[in-house]
């Protein structure tokens, strides 16, 4: 029999990546927020990589904490190593990434969802949900009925999940915990189309094992940096990862068993992603490449479990002990946990609103691999997102869209809601055309005024924030003003940097120009430098180093959304517009572009069907 | 609605026997009354709609044509604005001289397909013809975009292809190294960034010629008969032009100003200037002549050089053959009927081409007319190996050279190479609006077709 459980604002499916942050943005928005999760010990598990950020991924970390998430905050508390990615290859894709203690993570997440305001957390299976006029019902596997005014899924690899490892096939969520079974027949019932994604991941082995003594070392930067604008101090690195590589033997094994994989074999329905391949995947592919690069990472500090990052792989766990142990310093290693691929259901996110509201079903949300997406952080930004966008419909406000040009986030939601997602949808710099703009520097310039509106961004932060603001505008003026003379003292810093000394005095801004100066180069003779946060000198140095180029973006972004302006009609039938091409009435049918800007970004649509839409739209006014 | 008056020559463009430009707006008929005098007096303005006059197309109270100026008065018009038609004689040169007044009256050039959208905005038409209208201009932008490069099949699109592939395969090199640092990928480095800018650069270059030929052959070469008074030119130009238009007389400086004509000359056309004669005078009047004859000959494309074959070089020739040093020119030996008394070798020597001919019975005008498709460049050159065919391909090629210009001043002055990369993709961005496809896939796609990256 079932039971009545109450009623709550916002029930939230699933407490991983995407789940948390949906559900403590909705909580702490004032919404009565109810979290499922399958496992009570898996909330904020990481069961691939135990990394957290990366190229692209931690702009989105950064962003997630401007905007008011939590993601960040966790990471700094549990972090092992942290680096800056891509020093020297400039601003734009300079990239955070730590190395994580992931069972740590997992308990600090969990705890800060124990003791949030307005939020429940339970162990349950949500077996079914159902609409009613005004609200959904959602039943669990004890029977237990919640009435919720919205639902965010975010059940990651858990919906349908099934695992393959080799021969072996079981319907399973990662690391051992059941999957949803049932969910997926209601969501099909209620009219969502699913579809099958598959991801993966390497071995688990045991630390003492290892043969590190030959092996290259990865340290940590020092002093590391701090994913959250709150966090001060990290403290000193914890951890070292180690560099191998495979060799022709490890290739010689994969392929001898090729076929004993069940992605070749063609029992993998779903479809797997291109940047993530499994290391079979790569041996087939890139037949001329001799070795493949491999990481070692702890698991965290209290366990010997250690990651490798790269050695993805559905063979047999057989297969598997044998080409491990063809790689330096895994010659012994103890597998923990095999590799394994695992399949999924996940949604056609065109099916979405950018608010990742369903455009067929008020109140019914999605966010993280249910989208279509890959990674913690791009499930954490959807997460953050969806709950906002679901508190603020309750609360009857304007919701949230960020487009393309104020983020990342921004635009790995118009990606996922426009183009749609043929594979596991990975954040990449590649991916903003803005990407100057776009730092992880200045995450908080471009997104804590929009937290601190919808309500995310405490006062003493806030404050703290604008305090920010102000000196580094008073940095920018005094730089501007310092005039450094001609001295022996600057020259000899001028010329060993390979840059023209000077004869007659310069600004120190003139000189921060120069391509090969930066602050630190001129902390010598810098004698009237104040004592600030050391991401203000970055931002600072970076807005004056890539002025012209910022300003070629930010006329770009102008141009941009001048077409987000012009707003397309919510309920028109683009067959009725004969001009189109037969594939862009279709398409925008499908995809209900919000505005112009949106509908040229659709695969299909060409420019010369926006022109059409731009004269309809002119003609309708 | 819409403040601005538009203009355009709407009859196809070409040796037509009547042109008409069309002017539309709320200022049509007040604009067209500054370049059209109505033979009897009467202003356009104080005429009704749906009637006509006959008069003259006037510039500087200068005559460019007879026309017949049709008034339409909204919303009793094509586009439902006030309209006046100019009908005038057909021709290059007539129409868009009529137009060139237009223009400086106060009206500003129509878009393609504008008029048909003010019509169509102005509700001149039911919702059933105006789904037509916009099958009509979507229906022109396909076959625009068929036509040389979306299609995929063009010659365009063929001849850009290494170009975009070079320019397409760097970027992605550099997002596979920056977004994947992890990964064992060939690190970029300025020493190969830089050499291929000069191989893009070079490419553009020569595709940025193509669209000069291909105007040669659609719109003519800008060509200026040039030579002292008396050798022959408006002579020439009228042979050439098969009519007798310039003031021929034996008095020297009878041609005053630069009359203007457009000819076909084997298969090449030639936009043909006849100029004052040059040499020094005191006339005021013949001197503004003479001065706007000479920075013509500075800019145009083809100088055809007229001297009296029948009397020596003097210091006025030569001084003329010094200043069109560098621009192409013909050595045009005028009068051969009277004997060639003049000096062949010293032109010869200084000219691109000679050639003797006696315009006044028009001997040797066939010589004349092949070494002109020589000067022209059309005797090599063949449309079908993909040519820049209008002003918007040329703008998206000349917009891909400056990013790619402001890209590698970047590298040179030791910008790291994000900053670089954006105006890399800048380039890629203008090269692919000639294709229709969309940068950032087509970086993100070929980054996993080459590279081998992942977790």
């Amino acid at each position: 029999m079932n039971y009545k459980a109450g009623k709550y604002d916002i029930a939230v499916i699933g407490a991983g990546h995407a789940g948390i942050e949906a559900a403590l943005a909705s909580a702490r928005l004032g919404c009565r927020t109810v979290v499922f999760t399958i496992n009570m010990d898996a909330v904020g598990n990481c069961p691939c990589n135990p990394s957290i950020g990366g190229t692209a991924k931690g702009h989105l970390v950064r962003e997630i904490d401007a905007l008011g998430g939590e993601m960040g905050k966790t990471a700094d508390k549990c972090f092992l190593q942290s680096r800056m990615l891509n020093r020297g290859k400039g601003p734009a894709v300079h990239s955070l990434r730590a190395q994580i203690d992931r069972r740590k993570y997992s308990d600090v997440m969990k705890h800060k969802l124990e003791t949030q305001e307005n939020l429940e957390l339970h162990q349950a299976e949500i077996t079914d949900i159902k609409r009613t006029d005004d609200c959904y019902t959602l039943t669990t596997r004890m029977m237990a009925e919640y009435e919720v005014k919205a639902v965010i899924i975010a059940t990651g690899t858990y919906l349908g999940g099934r695992i393959f490892v080799g021969e072996v096939s079981y319907e399973s969520g990662p690391d051992g915990i059941f999957a949803a079974s049932f969910l997926g027949q209601s969501l099909k019932n209620l009219g969502l189309p699913l579809r099958r994604f598959k991801t993966g991941t390497p071995a688990r082995v045991l630390k003492s094992s290892i043969d590190f003594s030959e092996l290259e070392e990865q340290h940590g930067d020092e002093p590391p940096i701090p994913f959250s604008y709150d966090t001060d101090d990290l403290g000193e690195n914890k951890v070292i990862c180690h560099i191998s590589w495979t060799n022709e033997k490890t290739k010689e094994i994969i392929l001898k068993n090729i076929h004993r994989s069940p992605l070749y074999g063609g029992k993998i329905e779903g479809v797997g992603p291109r940047y993530c391949p499994s290391l079979e995947d790569k041996i087939v592919r890139f037949g001329e490449k001799k070795r493949h690069q491999l990481f070692i990472e702890p698991c965290g500090e209290n366990t010997e479990e250690m990651y490798l990052q790269g050695m993805s792989s559905s063979l047999p766990e057989e297969v598997q002990v044998k080409f491990y142990h063809t790689i330096k310093g895994l010659e012994n290693c103890v597998i923990m946990r095999p590799a394994y691929a695992i399949e999924y259901d996940c949604v056609d996110p065109t099916e979405m609103n950018a608010t990742l509201e369903f455009k067929k079903f008020n109140g019914l949300y999605g966010a993280g691999q249910f989208n279509g997406s890959s990674g913690y952080e791009e499930a954490a930004a959807q997460g953050l997102i969806a709950g906002i966008n679901a508190a603020l419909k309750i609360k009857g406000k304007e919701p949230l869209v960020l487009d393309r040009s104020t983020s990342y986030i921004g635009t790995l939601i118009d990606d996922l809601v426009t183009k749609g997602a043929n594979e596991p949808y990975r954040m990449m710099t590649s991916r903003s055309e803005y990407r100057l703009v776009l730092r992880q520097d200045n995450a908080d310039v471009r997104l804590t005024p929009i937290g601190r509106k919808i309500g995310l961004i405490s006062d003493s932060r806030w404050e703290r924030f604008n305090r920010k603001q102000e000196l580094k505008a008073e940095e920018l003026k005094r730089i501007s003003k310092v005039v450094v003379p001609p001295s022996e003292k600057i020259n000899e810093i001028l010329v060993s940097r390979e840059t023209t000394p000077l004869s007659t005095g310069a600004k120190l801004i003139e000189l921060l120009r120069r391509p090969q100066i930066d602050y630190k180069a001129l902390a010598p003779i810098d004698e009237t430098r104040p004592n600030l946060d050391s991401n203000i000198f970055e931002q600072v140095e970076i807005e004056v180093k890539y002025a012209g180029y910022i300003e070629k973006q930010l006329k770009q972004v102008e141009q941009m959304q001048k077409l987000e302006k012009k707003r397309l009609p919510e309920d028109f039938d683009y067959r009725e517009l004969k001009g189109l091409r037969l594939e862009a009435q279709e398409k925008l049918n499908k995809i209900r572009p919000l505005n112009i800007g949106q509908a040229s970004r659709i695969s299909g649509v060409s420019p010369a069907d926006i022109n059409v839409l731009l004269i309809w739209l002119s003609q309708r006014k | 609605m819409s403040k601005s008056t538009i203009a355009a020559i709407s009859t196809a463009q070409g040796e037509g026997g009547i042109g008409v430009i069309r002017i539309s707006g709320v200022d049509a008929i007040t604009i067209a009354d500054k370049v059209f005098r109505a033979a009897r007096g009467k202003k356009l303005s104080e005429m009704k709609g749906y009637t006509a006059a006959f008069g003259q197309v006037v510039r500087d109270n200068e005559i460019i044509d007879e026309a017949i100026a049709t008034v339409f008065r909204s919303p009793n018009s094509y586009t439902g604005e006030n309209v006046v038609e100019l009908s005038c004689h057909g021709g290059l040169f007539i129409t868009r001289e009529v137009l060139r007044s237009v223009l400086e009256a106060g009206a500003v050039p129509a878009s393609a397909g504008e008029f048909t959208k003010r019509a169509f905005l102005n509700g001149k038409m039911e919702l059933t013809e105006a789904e037509a209208v916009i099958d009509i201009i979507s229906a022109k932008s396909r076959i625009a975009a068929r036509s040389a490069l979306s299609a995929k099949e063009g010659a365009l699109w063929k001849r850009i292809e290494g170009l975009k592939n070079s320019l397409v395969n760097t970027a992605a090199h550099f997002s596979a190294w920056a977004d994947y640092p992890e990964e064992d990928i060939e690190e970029v480095t300025g020493e190969n960034l830089r050499q291929n800018f000069s191989e893009w650069l070079s490419e553009l270059d020569n595709l940025l010629k193509t669209y000069d030929k291909g105007r040669t052959f659609r719109e003519g070469i800008d060509t200026v008969i040039a030579g002292k008074p008396n050798t022959g030119k408006s002579t020439l130009m009228n042979l050439l032009s098969g009519r007798d238009r310039s003031i021929v007389t034996d008095i020297p400086g009878t041609t005053r100003d630069i009359i203007e004509e457009t000819v076909i000359v084997g298969d090449v056309i030639l936009r043909l200037s006849d100029t004052a004669g040059i040499h020094e005078t005191g006339d005021t009047v013949e001197k503004i002549g003479v001065d706007i004859a000479k920075n013509r000959l500075k800019t145009c494309g083809l100088v055809l050089c007229v001297f009296d074959g029948s009397q020596a070089l003097d210091e006025d020739d030569k001084k003329l053959i010094e200043s069109i040093k560098g621009v192409p020119s013909v050595g045009i030996v005028n009068k051969t009927d009277l004997g060639v008394k003049i000096d062949r070798i010293y032109i010869k020597d200084r000219l691109d081409y000679v050639v003797e001919i006696s315009a006044k019975s028009g001997e040797g005008y066939d010589r004349l007319s092949e070494i002109i498709s020589k000067v022209a460049g059309t005797e090599d050159f063949n449309p079908s190996e993909g040519i820049l065919a209008n002003e918007r391909q040329r703008n998206a090629v000349m917009n891909a050279k400056k990013a790619l210009i402001e890209a590698k001043n970047a590298l040179d002055i030791g910008m790291t190479f994000d900053a670089v990369e954006v105006l890399l993709e800048e380039a890629i961005e203008n090269i692919l609006e000639l294709t229709g496809e969309r940068v950032s896939e087509v970086v993100v796609d070929n980054v996993f077709h080459n590279f081998c990256v992942g977790k």
